[in-house]
Parts: structure tokens; sequence; C-alpha cells
């Protein structure tokens, strides 16, 4: 039950092989044997989830199920939701029970899903390792001493580790794709606007998607197909008619022109990742795909221009958390100004800090048109060089990360070396373009390798369609940690 | 050599939207502390806003009202600050690229004359909340209601050269909105406030450091504190020194303006394009269908006025000072019953009524126009009363007086009212069905002559009594006359009063004054 897809796991409710309620237990109890170790889950909630089995149970008995009734899946806690503790993985928030439902947690329960718990990630987002949440690090599932990625990297954590069937992120510079890769799973950061951002906590507005984890390119497409859509609460939601995200799964890739830019096979790519990609992409070039040399002469330029514009939105975003109206306020304060500095200096932590910093100083009076206007710019050249390659290929395919997961700790001390994890995810996110990352093999230590795929607007479909392909032909997806239990 | 004032103002209208301007909380005033502050309005983590359209919409209608560009591509950005009633930490305002840029607004200065004073801009914004220091013993209430609530804020051009010219300016403004429907002007409960930017200079010389006056919540106040500030500015120039760029309050009870902050203190906006909304485009249609339906604006109605009533300027200017009224002018002189007599007369018989008794009566009761219990058809009976001769104009007014009280709805319902034994109310103007009629006059005269017999008036048709009681009262006073006509002008003055006294004071004195002297003639 635990590694099994979600096709399977719906057929299994749908021939009343087991229930929700046993489903969600069998999860539960795989958490409880599991999060001490891995520390995914922020907060679990048995009573809650098992009430939402058993109204799954009765509407599966009722034959008014839907694809994803009665599955259970994890939410990066970043995803308000009622009467849940949202945290963010802050202090600051340490103590908000959200009074109301994220869009995306609307559709789930409107799915039918059960919500099995809330997941661990770096404080707002902010992070590559997920080692820099209030509650601490996550660990990776293929080695404990090993980071797994991050933002979202209780979500990964949790599906690799086989203690969800499936789970949300968000992915704002990679934070989805990043620690689907280095733990060995799949997951989507969609084209920016499908997923609702309502009910999202905002890290960096024009670049925040939310998007799923999951073992497979085929659950991905399910859980998409219950979270794309247009919200009218969410202004950059776009309207569009509703897809089937599985549609195009089982097309053939002959004469799908993969796109492989050389910017990301050059200098920092450690050769035990790169080795895995060339393979994957010969692998894609035998099921009949057409290598296609592109470049992305500007992607060089993405980082500092991610640098420059997430922090300015995110110094704006979290100045709502100021200790009046929810949240942690600090104890001892001599007036107003004391207690907003008190407050924000103990209910966040050092790189939140470091960000709200670097974006106050970006948006600051003389120096506004220097940094935010210059990286709103490269921002543009960036999603150009994606429309020149889009004319030469229909996928771009590299690496996710220029390395497999690294040692808790390796990279804390040194911040622009995290921030260099994301330099092949974060053009994606400045361009608007939908991304994903799938396993492709295993590199030092045994830890996994993933495939970075970025399609052109709205082609989550083709993405989806070129990743199932390829898990046809391999079984990367289907490897998991050992020794866990 | 003397000085010239230099004065900007920025006003902050409230739109009258049922909503806020990103959220769907209620913008009711009066609510209590913090019922109409909904997730959104409270920046609870997640939440995102949403432009109101109604908003958007009225602003275009102001932006069309006073001639400007309406920018078919506007951009909202973000002004950061901490203060506990910004829940957000953020004002969403209009900063780069405002929807309403430029135009102009005519106002008649005291001193210039009919001028024009040019816009900057007009951008949409949202309201902060309130916080409130008393009551709280040593703590600070804070009430998010207003919070969201949306605002238009006007920039004017540093073109006003005198308190007076600002205040001229803003209640153009203040009309200007209500007119147009975008604002209710309601200064009490801050709907419409200002701020002003007063600099003075030697004439000719370019501008001089300005200071911006905050919390002119009416416009007495508003010319005392720009007086106040300008006499400040004087004296320091003149006693040799400079002024400080800075933010001043207004402190009525004192009358003074002190300072707030200085430009070293002013905060760092950090102003920039707010990532969750989309830049606010305005398409050529929206724009037409609006201007189709915008109504005539007060300088067209004006222009009208003049050309179809020969109303004089200050009438004119008076009558359009709200909708309301112009509306009201405009019911009761193109109302059927007055078809047929001299536009002219009827227009300044109904301006004056509306200007004089009905605006009196309206002030003393403290309400407005639009909810004047004297309605049109009232008004309209009695100018056709006057018009027909049977009661006169100072009668006409103390009807108005009565019906205010009552609430009738017409003459006919006032005198069916008062009357005893009861007359049939069909018998009076508004109901009549054959407006012309003659044989029904009699009945009408002898209908309101009863009824106003009773409210201490004189029907100018009884004219036959008034001379009875005048031939009674000279015969009485033999010595009077005799005074009178030997040259004691003393003598006349205590004729009238005695006949005023044998009609308990019903009789029009001028009446009297016609009769006597006739009669004394002889």
């Amino acid at each position: 039950m635990l590694n099994a897809s979600l096709k399977e796991l719906s057929a299994g409710l749908g021939q009343r092989k087991f229930s929700s309620v046993e489903l969600t237990k069998a999860f539960l109890a795989r958490i409880e044997a599991l999060n001490g170790r891995l520390n995914a889950f922020i907060t679990v909630d048995a009573e809650k989830s098992l009430a939402q089995a058993r109204a799954a149970d009765a509407r599966i008995a009722k034959g008014s199920a839907q694809p994803l009734t009665g599955i259970p899946v994890a939410h990066k806690d970043i995803f308000v939701a009622r009467g849940w503790l949202t945290t963010c993985g802050s202090k600051i928030l340490s103590n908000f029970v959200s009074p109301y439902d994220a869009h995306l947690i609307e559709r789930f329960n409107g799915a039918g899903a059960v919500l099995l718990g809330k997941t661990n990630m770096d404080e707002f987002a902010m992070g590559s390792s997920s080692e820099s949440s209030f509650y601490g690090p996550v660990k990776n599932p293929w080695n404990s001493d090993c980071v797994p990625g991050g933002s979202s990297g209780g979500s990964a954590a949790a599906v690799a580790a086989r203690m969800a069937p499936a789970a949300t992120g968000t992915d704002t510079g990679g934070s989805i794709r990043q620690p689907a890769a280095l733990s060995g799973i799949c997951g989507l950061k969609p084209t920016y606007g499908l997923v609702s951002r309502y009910g999202m906590v905002a890290f960096a507005s024009s670049l925040d998607q939310g998007g799923p984890f999951a073992k497979s390119a085929e659950d991905l497409a399910l859980l998409l197909n219950v979270m794309a859509g247009f919200d009218p609460r969410d202004s950059t939601s776009i309207e569009r008619a509703p897809e089937d995200y599985s549609r195009d799964l089982e097309k053939p890739l002959s004469g799908l022109r993969v796109g492989v830019p050389k910017e990301h096979f050059g200098e920092g790519l450690a050769s035990d990742v790169g080795k895995a990609v060339e393979e994957a992409l010969a692998q894609l070039e035998k099921l009949g795909a057409k290598r296609v040399p592109i470049e992305l002469p500007n992607s060089g330029l993405s980082v500092p221009a991610y640098y420059v514009i997430a922090p300015a939105e995110a110094s704006s975003n979290l100045s709502r958390f100021d200790g009046v109206r929810y949240g942690y306020r600090a104890k001892d304060y001599a007036d107003l100004g004391d207690m907003y500095r008190r407050t924000r200096a103990e209910g966040f932590g050092a790189e939140v800090r470091r960000r709200i910093l670097i974006g106050t100083y970006v948006l600051s009076h003389g120096y506004y048109d220097a940094y935010y206007l210059k990286a709103q710019k490269i921002r543009r050249l960036i999603a150009n060089d994606f429309v020149e390659a889009f004319k030469r290929c229909d996928v771009v395919v590299g690496p996710t990360s220029p390395t497999v997961a690294f040692k808790l700790g390796a990279k804390t001390a040194d911040p622009v070396q995290m921030y260099l994890n994301d330099i092949y995810t974060i053009p994606a996110n400045l361009a608007g373009l939908p991304a994903a990352s799938i396993p492709c093999g295993f590199g030092a230590g045994g830890l996994p390798v993933g495939l970075h795929l970025v399609g052109n607007y709205f082609a989550e479909a083709k993405l989806l369609n070129l990743a199932h392909q390829y898990q046809k032909a391999t079984d990367w997806h289907r490897r998991e940690p050992k020794g866990l239990q | 050599m003397s000085w010239e004032i230099v004065i900007g103002l920025e006003t902050h209208a409230q739109l009258s939207t049922v909503s806020k301007m990103f959220s769907g909380g209620s913008t009711a005033f009066g609510a209590p502390p913090n019922t109409q502050a909904n997730a959104v309005d409270i920046a609870l983590p997640g939440v995102l806003p949403v432009a109101n359209k109604g908003a958007v919409e009225r602003a275009i209608r102001f932006g069309l009202a006073v001639g400007a560009t309406i920018n078919r591509r506007s951009v909202f950005a973000r002004k950061n600050y901490f203060y506990p009633d910004l829940p957000k930490a953020y004002q969403i305002s209009q900063y780069e690229l405002p929807i309403v840029q430029g135009g102009e607004i005519p106002i008649v200065s005291p001193t210039r004359g009919e001028i024009k004073i040019r816009l900057t801009r007009a951008h949409l914004e949202e309201d902060a909340g309130k916080s409130l220091h008393e009551d709280f013993h040593g703590m600070s209430g804070i009430d998010l209601n207003r919070a969201g609530v949306p605002l238009l804020e006007i920039v004017s051009e540093p073109e006003m050269r005198s308190a007076a010219e600002a205040v001229a300016y803003a209640k153009t403004l203040h009309s200007l909105v209500r007119w147009i429907g975008i604002c209710d002007g309601n200064m009490q409960e801050g709907s419409f406030r200002c701020d002003a930017n007063v600099s003075v200079r030697r004439p000719g010389a370019p501008l001089g450091t300005r200071c911006e006056i905050k919390n002119l919540n009416s416009f007495r106040f508003m010319e005392k504190a720009i007086e106040f500030e300008v006499k400040r500015q004087i004296d320091i120039l003149e006693d040799g020194g400079k002024i400080v760029q800075e933010t001043r309050l207004y402190d009525a009870d004192r009358d003074e303006t002190r300072s707030m902050r200085t430009k070293e203190e002013a905060h760092d906006y950090r102003y920039f394009p707010d990532p969750d909304l989309l830049p606010l485009e305005v398409s050529e249609d929206w724009v037409e269908s609006t201007r189709q339906a915008l109504p005539e604006l007060p300088s067209a109605t004006r222009q009208r006025y003049k050309l179809e009533y020969g109303l004089s300027d200050y009438d004119t200017a008076l009558l359009t000072q709200s909708r309301e009224m112009a509306e009201y002018f405009e019911a009761v002189v193109t109302h059927e019953l007055l078809e047929g007599f001299e536009p002219a007369r009827v227009a300044k018989m109904a301006a004056n009524l509306i200007l004089g008794e009905l605006s009196a009566i309206v002030s003393r009761n403290e309400t407005d126009f639009g909810a004047s219990r004297i309605r049109p058809p009232a008004l309209v009976d009695s100018i056709r009363l006057v018009l027909d001769g049977k009661v006169s104009v100072s009668a006409a007014k103390k009807l108005l007086e009565e019906i205010w009280k009552h609430g009738d709805e017409t003459i006919g319902e006032l005198c069916s009212r008062i009357s005893q034994p009861k007359f049939e109310a069909t018998t009076l103007y508004t109901i009549q069905t054959d407006k012309n009629q003659s044989s029904g006059n009699s009945t009408v005269a002898a209908t309101v002559h009863a009824a106003l017999g009773d409210l201490w008036l004189w029907p100018t048709d009884n004219a036959a009594e008034l001379e009875k009681t005048v031939d009674a009262v000279l015969a009485a006073n033999a010595k009077q006359v005799e005074d009178y006509r030997a040259g004691k002008d003393k003598a006349f003055n205590s004729l009238v009063g005695q006949v005023m006294k044998a009609t308990k004071g019903k009789a029009n004195p001028a009446q009297v004054n016609e009769i006597l002297k006739r009669k004394l003639a002889r």
C-alpha cells in the first residue's frame, strides 16, 4: 500500500480492497515510525485526518468518488488550512491556526482527498536545504546525514520515505524541483498563474507557484488535475478552460525536440550528476526524441536577478508579521517601535532576516533603479532566452541541481553557495514557465539525481508526457530509500 | 515687498462603493470596531487583493469629468511603512502610473474671478484603519473597519494663491465628486479629506520651501489653517529665517499648525509595483460607456440655466452646488402645472424660494436637499398659487414652513389636513386633471383661502374684505387720518398697525400700505 501509485490506491479504494481510513492509518503509522528521524512533518492530527477519511469512505460508498477521493495527501505548511496550525516553518507563526482554507486546500477537500499533515520546510520557503525551519532540519531519507533539498524538503522527504503517497509544495526558485531531485522523487512547478496563490503564504509573489510531489509523472498529472484552476481571489490566476493533464501521457516521443542548454552543463556541474543526465538524454533519444543544442545566454544572470527580486517582494510580504494582530509577539518591549523590532528579531530566523534586509535595501530610495529595476530587465532577458529556445525545441532538458544532496550544515555558513543550488531552476521561475524534476539515476554516495524539464507556457501535459514515457522505459522512480525501518 | 502665497491641495475622496478597494469587506460607516474587517482587510497570511471594479469605474468617471487623461494602463504600487492600523504594513496605492492624469477644475476665485486649477493626477488607493489612543488605559485600540476602504487621491497643481481660493477649489471639488456620484462628501465621517501644501515666495521668484498641513476636516479649518501657516512662514522669512520642509498638523482648538515630522524624519516608503496585482488595464469601451453614463456636468448645467431661464451667475452657481438641488430645481420648473407661464419668471421664483426659504429650512433642520421634507410638487403648488395671484410670496414662504412641519406632499394635502370641514384634495392644482380649466379657480381660491385663514395668512384675493377692514379702521381713527393729511408721516404707521391688529397680523403689510395710501389720498 505504501509503495502504490495514486492510480493503484484509487483503484484499491474503489474495489473496496481497503478503506480510506485503513489507508490513512497506514500512512499515519509510517509517519509515527519515521518522523522522529526525518522530521518531515510539523503537524500531524490523526483525528482530523481520519474524520476526512471516514467522509471519503462514505463518498466512495455512495459512488460519487473522484480519482483522489480517500487518498491522503501531505501539504507543505505554507498552505493555510482551516483549524490547522500553519507555521511556514517560522516561530513568528508558531501559534497561528488558520480560520480559512487556501484555494489549493479547498480543491483537495472538494476532491475528497485526506489532509495527512503539514510538512516541514525552510522558514517562509527561504532556503534550498530545509534546514532553516524553526522546527529543526528535515533529513534526507536516502541518507539522514544529508539534506533533502528545500524549501519544500518536508514534502519531498515524506513522499520519498513513503510517509505520504503524494504531497504539495511551492516553488519560488526551485523549491519543488530541487528537493524532488535530491530526494529521488518527482515534482512539478506549473506555469505561473495555473495554481491559485490564495491561502499560500507569500514569499515572492511574482515567482511563487504551488505544485505537486509524487513518485511518478502519472501521479503528478492526477494531482495537477485537482490543483489547477482559475480563482478570482488571486488576480494573477489565469482563467482558461480546465484540461486533463493525463491526456498526453501515452503519446510517443518520436520527433519531440529536446533542447539541451550548454549553459547548464558547464562549470559547477558535478560530474556524477552530469553523467546521469547525459544517460537520461541518451535514453530520451532512444525513445525517439531529437536532441537539439540550445543556448540560454542570460541564465548566468538568473541567480543575482532572483536574489534582488525575491527578497524585495519578501521584505514587503513579510511586513505583516508585526506582532499586532496574530502570531508571535515579543514578551517585553518599551514602546511600539521596540515591540516591532523585538518581535521580528525574535520571530524570524537568520536567513529570513537576511533576505528582509537585502530586500529592504534594494527597494530603498536611490538604489531601486540600480537593483530592482535592473533585475526586472534581466528577468525579461531571461524570459526572452526561452522564447528563442522554444523556437528550436519543445522541452528544455538538463540537470535540476548541480550536485546530489549535500551534508547537513555544509552550506549554511555560506549563503551564496546555498543560493547556487538553484542556478538551473531559477530561470523557469523568472520566466513563469512550467518545469519538473524526475529521478534519472544516482550519483556519489548512492544519492539520487534529478532530470530537469522546462516547457513552454501551459505545456504541463507535454512535460508529463516526456516524463511518463521516460519512466516507462526506466525504473529510477521506483527506487526507494533503504534501511528506513 | 509683497509675498505671493502658493497652495496645492491633496484630497482624499472616499469612493462610494459597497465593498472595499481590494476585498469584499463592507465600507458602511459606524459599525462596531473590527466587525467590517475580513481576512483580507486584517492581512491574514496568504490572502490576496483583488481590485474593485466599481472603484475603478468611479475613478474613470472623475477623470472624464475633469477632462483628464484616463491612462489605459496604470499600476498599483506598495507604499511600505509600519503602523498598527496598517495591517499589511504597506498601503496599496498608485505611484508612477496613476489611472487619472491631468485635468482641471474651474473655480470662482474671490479675487481672480473665474479661473481653472489644473490637476496633476488622481490615483486609486486603500485607506488605513484607525488608531484610538484614548479609553484604553495606556494602550491603543485598533479599528480596522476603515482599512481597505477605496480612496481617490486627487492632487492639484500648486496654483491657488490664497486660503480663500483653496477653499473655493475644495468646495468646487467637493460638489463635483458628489455631483458625479463617486463620493458622498461627508466630511464628518472622513469621506472627503484635504491636505494643503503651502509655501510663500516673492512674486516671480522660484517656489519656496513648502509645508504640508494635514487634518483639514472642514472648509473653515482649511481656511484658518492655511492663513495661520502663511503668516507663520512670512514671519520666519521676514525675520531672516528659513522654512523647514515638514508635515504639520492643524490643531483646531488652538488654531495653529504644529510640526508632525520633518523631511529628515520622513519614511522611505520603498514603493514598488504590487506583484499581487496585474497592471490595471482600462479598455476604450469601458471609458466610452462611462462617458456616455456621465451626468451633465455642473458647468454645463449652469450654462444651460443661464440660456434657458436667464438666471444670474450667482443663482446658477448656487443652484448647481449639488446635483440634488439642481434636480429639485428642474423638477419644479419643468412641472406641467407651471407650463404656460413665462419660464424666466417661474425659474426666478423657484430659484428664490429654493435658495432662500427652502435652503434655510433645510439647513436649520440639519439635513440635505435630497432629504427635504418639502417635495417638488408642494413647491410647484406654492408657486402656482403666487402666479395665479392667490397668495403673496411671503404667504407662500409661510406655507413652506407649514409643509415642512407635517411633510405634506402637496398643498391639497395640507388643506385637507388643516381645514374644517375637510376640503376635497382634488380641488387643488396637483390633482387637477383639467389643467386649462378656469371654472375650478374659484373653488381653488375658496379652498386655499379657508385653509390659509387658519395659518395666519391673508390671501391676496381677499382684497374686498381687507378694504372693509381698512375702512373701519379709518372710521375709528379720525384723529390719525387728520394728522396724516396734515403731513405727520408717523400717523400713517400707526394706521398700518391698527389694520394689522384688526386682521390679527394676517394681512400682507405691502397690501395694507397700498390700500391705505389709496384711501387716504382721496
